[in-house]
């Protein structure tokens, strides 16, 4: 009997984009496109075992081995550091951790810079490294609202195309770090089913490469 | 009554470090503070629990093992100070954010430590992980060859940590952007993959590793240790990976990781700390390694089903000597007796008996 690879995709746009790749590479489970409401599906002839998870909590299955590969934001990554070995950049879902402020912002060093952000780590690390001092507020969504409403001074947020920032009348003042999905792996796992794990890294790596 | 898992598991790793000449060191549970105020670097968490002993001194619940050993170490030259430890240490659990209370198995060998040493470190480990569960892994990276590496790509210090970060990860993508930012060439940045995804048995991978690193100053160290292990038994468990990292600022050579299938993360780390040794003041070197015996609950499948054989109940006309007496005889026939007046509910038994008079009946029997 094959080695079942159980591997974490993320709910979205991204994980069918992901699913479908993983299909190309051979890894196929007719199983996944039935129309129901089941979370876990495998394939023993391929050997794989998908399940959909939230994405910010494929890191977690993964860390934890419950998944032994995964798909997951390098800003999710970035954020909660998990001990799992990050094998390729899909270079897909490709935007930007950046600090957005309202248009006409001027950053004043002698104050306090009040930062509303949901990355408290990635915000946190990011102005330590400027030896700037910051007051992290911490909110888990329309962080856009915070400056409009002198909650803080500037958002830390993941900006795609930037239409919401505009759309509130705020703009980009500085890049924090490119952000693309990434194939992760549990470090474990890894030893144990190296095989297994290379071929999707081999396949998916040339897939990457073609695009 | 039988021993647990993880019971069994520590006595058999007692045992085997016994063997190797080890002796057994213990501890107190306190340390003062200030020695890991020094090497914060050098623990897992950098949370300690601390409190202010009478004489006013800020003490700390031991949250490493290693570093007492070091700090309480005779410095002497030309000997070598085998020991092994079994404690509990205390410090902050990623998951649960929270302190946590730790046991940790593991040995130290300092002084004057040679190649032997590293060896007999490296079979002790590989042996311990064996105890475990024969499916597991030890991969074995050497910090010194890799730093040698990176000073030969010529990357500036600043980025060094962030390159071992990469390196740790698997993360070639990320480490070639760090070298091309630096301005390093295509030539030695595909070297560093390499060396970095080259993984398997020595023997497998020590040619291709040759070919890239055979010039560097401690390729001739770490291809020594390797190859005397190649003959060993051991040797089906150990693999070359050098993603195994850890920080440059205390070890020097050799560094290792155990990984048993079925559990997520390393279950044993260890390495030779010759700059830890440094720091603390002294002038010989020091190889050992923790097995995280928290870790290995999760293998431990000798929970029975049942949690006494027997309940036994009785009443307030029971006599107290004929119940004595029918207590006694059942644990003398090898049951396991838990003798009340009431049944619990939350309890699991083989048998469910009350006692009349002079006569056990049996009321249920789910075995």
């Amino acid at each position: 009997m094959k080695t079942m690879l159980n591997v974490a995709l993320p709910k979205g746009r991204l994980g069918e984009k992901v699913l479908a790749m993983f299909e190309k590479a051979g890894f196929e489970c007719p199983s996944i496109h039935e129309n129901n409401r089941k979370l876990i599906f495998e394939n023993p002839q391929c050997g794989v075992r998908y399940f959909w998870v939230k994405p910010s909590d494929v890191a977690i299955y993964v860390e934890r081995g419950a998944a032994d590969i995964g798909v997951a934001g390098k800003d999710i990554l970035l954020e909660y550091e998990p001990d799992v070995y990050e094998l390729l950049d899909l270079k897909m879902g490709n935007c930007r951790m950046a600090v957005a402020a309202q248009n006409g912002f001027r950053d004043d060093p002698q104050r306090t810079l009040r930062v509303a952000t949901k990355f408290t780590n990635i915000a946190g690390q990011h102005y330590l490294s400027k030896g700037r001092d910051i007051d992290i507020i911490h909110l888990n969504g329309s962080i856009e609202i915070a400056p409009i409403l002198g909650l803080s001074d500037v958002i830390v947020d993941i900006v795609e195309t930037g239409t919401t920032l505009k759309e509130n009348d705020l703009s980009v003042v500085e890049t924090i770090v490119p952000i693309s999905a990434r194939l992760i792996a549990n470090k474990s796992s890894y030893k144990f089913k190296s095989e297994e794990i290379e071929t999707v890294v081999r396949e998916l790596a040339a897939q990457t490469e073609a695009v | 009554m039988q021993l647990g898992f993880i019971e069994n598991v520590m006595f058999s790793l007692r045992t085997l470090y016994n063997t190797y000449g080890y002796a057994q060191y213990t501890m107190s549970k306190f340390e003062e503070y200030d020695l890991y105020a020094r090497n914060k670097d050098f623990l897992i968490s950098d949370s300690v629990i601390t409190f202010t002993d009478t004489n006013g001194k800020l003490m700390a619940l031991k949250p490493d093992v290693t570093l007492s050993i070091v700090k309480n170490s005779k410095d002497e030259p030309n000997t070598v100070q085998k020991v092994f430890y079994n404690e509990n240490v205390y410090r902050v659990s990623k998951g649960s954010h929270s302190f946590k209370e730790i046991m940790q198995v593991g040995l130290e060998c300092l002084g004057a430590i040679d190649d032997y040493c590293i060896c007999e470190v490296l079979t002790l480990a590989a042996e311990s992980l064996q105890h475990i569960s024969p499916a597991c892994i030890l991969d074995v990276s050497h910090i010194g060859l890799l730093s040698d590496l990176i000073d030969r790509m010529g990357v500036p210090s600043e980025k060094k940590a962030e390159l071992f970060k990469c390196i740790g990860e698997k993360n070639t993508h990320e480490l070639q952007n760090i070298c091309r930012e630096v301005g390093v060439d295509d030539v030695a940045i595909g070297t560093l993959k390499q060396v970095v995804t080259t993984v398997g048995k020595p023997s497998n991978v020590l040619p291709k590793l040759s070919v890239l690193l055979s010039d560097l100053p401690s390729w001739g160290d770490f291809e020594h240790i390797i190859r005397a292990l190649e003959n060993d038994a051991i040797s089906e468990k150990l693999r070359i990976d050098f993603s195994v990292v850890d920080d440059i600022h205390y070890y020097n050579g050799i560094v290792f990781k155990g990984f048993i299938n079925g559990l997520p993360a390393a279950v044993l780390s260890g390495g030779q700390y010759d700059k830890l040794m440094q720091k603390m003041k002294r002038q010989s070197g020091a190889v050992g390694f923790a097995v995280y015996m928290d870790m290995l609950e999760r293998l431990d499948n000798t929970a029975s089903e049942y949690d006494v054989d027997v309940v036994l109940l009785y009443d307030e006309t029971t006599d107290l000597a004929i119940l004595r007496g029918k207590v006694s005889e059942l644990i003398q026939g090898g049951f396991r007796v838990l003798a009340q007046r009431e049944k619990t509910e939350t309890i699991r038994y083989k048998q469910l008996m009350k006692l009349r008079g002079n006569e056990v009946e049996i009321l249920e029997n789910n075995a």
